[in-house]
């Protein structure tokens, strides 16, 4: 190339770049008032895959129609629990964090609370009027001296036990009901199915799901004021009424499948579809699995809430707050409107199956388990759930993981169960 | 063919003359005789020196500094509560903690299990074909083939071959020992809380021996074959052979292989996590206890399993570096 040609071409290159450099200031309106809001809007969301995608999908039609002139973008990597959040930490901690972001409500918010990382977004409870159709339960355990961080888009019942009609038709146990009252009449229900030939009754997946079903015994087990107490410190961890749950937990344990540690929750579930276990206890994320293979509550499944659980909700949520200095908080603060009205509300959690968090959504239409589900959520006493972040933080949760998967994969022995105790009063401590 | 300058190249050689000049008259003078012995090696080396300097040593010195301190929760990370120095409390607490006693052991034990068994099959493998088999080439490429898979996947598949059930419900690995009569070896895998990590060395020596296998096959072709044939003259049986003259030149490729193996199982991750589970208590190893830590926003701690894994590997490192450096010379 001639020596004039490069230099045109250099010219050109810089005159494109500097024009770029021109447009590309973002349009931040400095009074964060959502109605005007413009720009771009970039959140951190797992939800990027199933039935959460296609949720996600409804919450930006909506988007799209209140704020039209707002671009979104997701930049959350597809993982709840792992690198989605190494990457969201890394952003912030580099001072470049989006505008809103999604984390589990409750305790796992805190890190980032502590961190000042998000903002006090009670002025929008007030706002969007949000205490009139939030249960009260659910808006105290938000408030942390009185502010609140996060807006709940959906909301999960963990305390759900799943059964499949054959396999308890195998086990000679009702097929129409599958609760039990305390988790000594489950355990006589186990031992049924093992006589039965149900070698495995009780299904169970790797770590995490250990973790979900103590978590569900230590409901059953304790109060909902006791099991509350249980991380303000105002339950005793090595008391006598945690000790009950927890030979209750390795009584458990002893009906379920051998290759537990190597399956995650749906394998687990699909033990159950096959006949192979009688009963798996989950969150109700399962509706989604079952209905994906085609199968009818009452007529291949049913559910209850998980043993000596009546009257109490297992809690956790999918929740949205507002960064510490993102770039376009007017947009963020639409993104928080949008995950918290009805309409959002009502698309979103009829796709993903979860139920929403306002209480003045009519539900006729629904399943039959969100319709259940949604009027517990009103009436029972809510509870936050260790394994989904509601009452763990992550530095809990991965030190009970730790304690719980050390416990299981021992003989569950007394000295043991002590150990586990022991290790559970210290991660709480 | 040579074509007349353009105006504009003239213009610019003009305009650069003195400067041209006077680094004529620089290069020329005995004086700088050295620099230029010296300058320009050190000119050429300085970028990877800095960047070595920066990303590897800096980073070194600061996973250190971060081990002794208390910064133990994301609000200190991002400096919204400040931290303590806490010299080597960290380290005392790891090094009696009984769960990172158990990953220390844990490694131990993957180590061990994951270089001799892919000493022994890539030796083996390497030794069959260095026997002039006819299908070479293809043996070759089917050994080499698992080193192409990647951990995460390779993993998602022993995750099944390893599943823990037997009896009725086993699948994977123990269903094929059912099928073909040896259901007596039916056990749990990953399971087991002493020894399920050296389950994990399973996919590893399936990854792995190929890689031995061509630098052992490597090895045993560049041994003339003057050199058998002399010993054969002499009267030495297959197995004097193979002791006294093919396993002597072969010394310093087990060598490499050793420690390109002892710092990949060392820093063992990938496998481990996609076969069984960050928490699960028996594959527990140093690197995983370490993204646990990271990723629960205590970077202390995290830090401090770091430094732990540097010093094991730099044992198995640096002498072999000391070993490498004085044969240099």
């Amino acid at each position: 190339m001639r020596p004039r040609k490069i230099i045109a071409a250099l010219a050109g290159a810089a005159l494109v770049l500097s024009m770029a450099a021109c447009t590309k200031d973002p349009v931040v309106d400095p009074t964060g008032d959502p109605g005007a809001a413009t720009g771009q809007l970039e959140i951190f969301s797992w939800w990027t895959a199933g039935s959460e995608a296609l949720g996600l999908a409804e919450l930006v039609k909506v988007l799209n129609d209140k704020y039209p002139d707002i671009t979104f973008v997701n930049n959350g990597a597809s993982t709840g629990g792992g690198s989605g959040k190494d990457v969201l930490q890394t952003r912030m901690a580099a001072g470049q964090p989006p505008d809103s972001f999604q984390v589990h409500a409750g305790a796992e918010a805190q890190d980032y609370i502590t961190a000042k990382q998000l903002e006090d977004v009670s002025y929008l409870y007030s706002e969007f009027k949000l205490n009139d159709v939030f249960p009260t339960d659910l808006v105290d355990m938000l408030t942390k001296d009185g502010k609140i961080y996060t807006i709940p888009s959906n909301v999960h019942r963990s305390n759900v036990v799943w059964a499949s009609i054959a396999a308890l038709e195998k086990a000679g146990l009702s097929t129409t009901d599958a609760y039990y009252d305390s988790i000594d009449s489950f355990i006589a229900a186990l031992d049924k199915a093992k006589a039965a030939g149900i070698e495995f009754p009780l299904a169970i997946g790797t770590t995490w799901c250990q973790v979900h079903l103590l978590e569900t015994v230590l409901m059953a087990d304790l109060t909902p004021a006791q099991y509350r107490g249980l991380f303000d410190g105002t339950t005793d961890w090595r008391g006598a009424e945690v000790k009950k749950a927890l030979d209750h937990f390795a009584k458990l344990m002893s009906y379920t499948n051998a290759d537990r540690g190597d399956l995650d929750w749906e394998p687990a579930l699909v033990k159950v579809l096959d006949a192979n276990a009688v009963f798996t206890v989950m969150g109700d994320w399962t509706p989604a699995a079952l209905d994906a293979r085609n199968l009818k509550e009452g007529v291949d499944w049913l559910w209850a809430p998980s043993p000596g659980t009546k009257g109490i909700y297992g809690f956790l949520a999918d929740s949205f707050g507002l960064t510490t200095g993102g770039p376009n908080p007017a947009a963020g603060k639409a993104w928080l409107d949008v995950i918290s009205s009805k309409e959002g509300q009502t698309g979103f959690n009829q796709v993903k199956g979860s139920i929403p968090a306002r209480t003045d959504i009519d539900l006729s239409t629904w399943s039959n388990y969100q319709q259940g589900a949604s009027e517990s959520f009103k009436n029972d006493a809510i509870v936050p759930s260790i394994q989904h972040g509601a009452a763990a933080t992550i530095a809990q949760g991965n030190d009970t993981g730790a304690a719980v998967s050390k416990f299981t994969v021992s003989p569950m022995a007394e000295a043991n169960i002590a150990t586990l105790q022991e290790e559970l009063a210290k991660a709480y401590a | 063919m040579v074509k007349s300058r353009p105006k504009f190249v003239m213009f610019l050689i003009r305009l650069f003359a003195p400067i041209t000049r006077a680094y004529r008259a620089y290069v020329t003078s005995p004086k700088t005789r050295k620099l230029r012995k010296y300058g320009p090696p050190i000119l050429l080396l300085s970028p990877s020196i800095i960047l070595v300097g920066i990303f590897v040593y800096t980073l070194i010195g600061r996973s250190i500094s971060m081990s002794m301190t208390d910064s133990y929760t994301f609000a200190q990370m991002v400096g919204a509560v400040p931290t303590e120095t806490v010299w080597f409390d960290n380290y005392v607490t790891l090094l009696t903690s009984e769960n990172f006693l158990h990953s220390l052991q844990n490694l131990l034990l993957y180590t061990v299990v994951f270089i001799a068994g892919t000493l022994v099959m890539g030796f083996i493998w390497a030794w069959a074909l260095d026997r002039r088999s006819r299908a070479e080439g293809i043996f070759r490429s089917l050994y080499l083939f698992p080193m192409a898979v990647s951990s995460v996947a390779a993993g998602v598949v022993w995750r099944w071959l390893l599943n823990a059930n037997q009896g009725n419900q086993a699948s994977g690995l123990n269903r094929l020992f059912q099928n073909i009569g040896l259901g007596f070896l039916q056990n749990g895998w990953t399971t087991n809380v002493t020894f399920g990590i050296t389950a994990i060395a399973l996919p590893a020596i399936w990854q792995m021996s190929g890689y031995v296998m061509a630098l052992f096959l490597a090895g045993f072709r560049g041994i003339s074959d003057d050199m058998r044939e002399a010993a054969r003259v002499d009267g030495a049986s297959e197995w004097q052979l193979y002791r006294h003259v093919l396993f002597p030149q072969l010394s310093p490729i087990a060598l490499s292989a050793l420690i390109i193996l002892g710092h990949m199982s060392l820093k063992v991750f990938d496998l481990v996590v996609a076969v069984t589970d960050k928490h699960f208590y028996p594959t527990q190893v140093p690197a995983i206890t370490m993204y646990n830590y990271m990723n629960a926003g205590n970077y202390a701690m995290a830090s401090a399993v770091g430094v732990i894994l540097l010093v094991i590997i730099a044992i198995f490192i640096v002498p072999y570096l000391i070993h490498v450096g004085k044969e240099a010379k």
